[in-house]
């Protein structure tokens, strides 16, 4: 890879600070100045964190649904397949994330294996 | 060690009573404590290998420092993060984003929900303002955490320029360890430690980002595929386990469901869609239990 391979385009950088440092960065620096004064139980919090946790919820089908790269080469069936299992062992293993992980991937790898 | 800190928080509590100042019973760290009391190893089970508070060992700061930074031996979310960036490095370089953007956005943004967000509605063809409004609002949750873990490193004489650096890296992670480790760090430390641990963090996560990056650009297909599939189990399960709440358990199933149904109308703002439908249901579940009870 080259110098100008690694860093890639200006132009893609410079969308990382505007759609991803600053809308990021903001409400740490407002935790930091205006800390103390709002409530994590007050009512605009929990819609905010379940909208929050919505959203990453979504992201996370997105990668499944439609997968980037590599991971659009493995069935469809195979994909779902792979993360039910994995939540299967997540649950029945008391939240182990690692389980879950493990799970997911060990069902997908084995699933393209045995369809060659 | 969360114990003496809790009876603080009480005497604390008992004396702003008579003030009613909600900040100081924001302030106390209890509440979140038992959210994410699963993810947070139990006294005595796991204790911490730091030197006592008055040990010499803390009379530098340089010295807490390396504590911090060696603390991240200390404790598996350091595993987990290490697989979440090795998959963030995959995403990032099978979406074509260079490496070092992939490293700047580690470096800069610093929140794992805000970097898959960013490089997955960027990648597939959101607007710069659509994936910025989908980040900030994933970020919402950064602004609580950041009030939350501050108050444990002030002291009356830290002035909130010195405080700048944490809140920077403070994020799920730094947050969780730092109701672990900080009892056992003397309050004067405690910025210098945290950074240490902050650091030590980020280092791995920029290295399992470079290790994802080029493993994605050499595997298999098959091996290539694996690797970008950590980053939706790693996601879901730790969503899963921090959901304390029926709220956050209701968010995360309708989010992913309703996702697919959002996508066919293929408005360019999809994810938008979906989270506020199922965020507002969920939201809608929460309301109706509390007035109910």
């Amino acid at each position: 890879m080259s110098f100008a391979q690694a860093i890639g385009d200006w132009h893609a950088l410079a969308v990382l600070f505007v759609a991803g440092v600053i809308p990021n960065q903001i409400w740490r620096m407002l935790g930091l100045w205006f800390g103390g004064g709002i409530d994590e139980g007050s009512e605009l919090l929990v819609w905010v964190r379940a909208v929050a946790t919505a959203i990453l919820a979504g992201v996370i089908a997105q990668i499944v649904v439609e997968p980037p790269g590599a991971l659009a080469s493995v069935p469809d069936t195979l994909r779902y397949g792979a993360v039910a299992a994995g939540l299967v062992v997540f649950l029945l293993t008391r939240r182990s994330i690692f389980a879950g992980v493990v799970t997911g991937e060990v069902f997908m790898l084995a699933g393209t294996w045995w369809l060659g | 060690m969360l114990r003496a800190e809790e009876q603080g928080c009480e005497r604390v509590g008992g004396l702003v009573g008579a003030h009613a100042s909600p900040a100081t019973c924001f302030l106390d760290a209890r509440r979140r404590v038992t959210r994410y009391a699963g993810t947070i190893p139990q006294p005595g089970q796991n204790s911490v290998a730091l030197p006592p508070l008055d040990s010499s060992q803390w009379n530098s700061p340089w010295r807490a420092f390396g504590w911090g930074l060696r603390s991240i031996t200390q404790t598996i979310l350091t595993i987990v993060l290490f697989v979440t960036y090795l998959g963030i490095g995959a995403l990032a370089h099978d979406t074509h984003f260079s490496l070092v953007w992939a490293l700047a956005s580690t470096l800069f943004v610093w929140a794992g929900p805000a970097q898959i967000i960013l490089i997955t509605t960027l990648g597939s063809g959101a607007t710069v303002i659509q994936s910025a409004i989908a980040v900030t609002v994933s970020a919402i949750r950064l602004f609580p955490m950041v009030v939350s873990v501050l108050p444990l490193m002030r002291t009356p004489m830290t002035k909130r320029r010195e405080l700048v650096f944490a809140a920077h890296l403070t994020a799920v992670t730094l947050w969780v360890e730092c109701h672990r480790f900080l009892p056992q760090v003397p309050r004067e430390r405690r910025i210098a430690f945290v950074h240490g641990l902050g650091c030590g963090l980020v280092s791995v996560c920029l290295v399992a980002n470079t290790v994802g990056y080029f493993l994605a650009a050499n595997l298999t297909q098959t091996l290539g595929a694996a690797i970008l599939l950590l980053t939706p189990l790693s996601f879901l399960f730790s969503t899963a386990r921090n959901s304390r709440e029926v709220a956050d358990v209701v968010a995360l199933v309708l989010g992913i469901l309703l996702y697919p149904l959002a996508a066919k109308m293929n408005s360019g703002v999809d994810i938008l869609v979906s989270g506020v439908v199922a965020g507002t249901i969920a939201y809608g579940v929460h309301w109706w239990r509390e007035v109910r009870a």
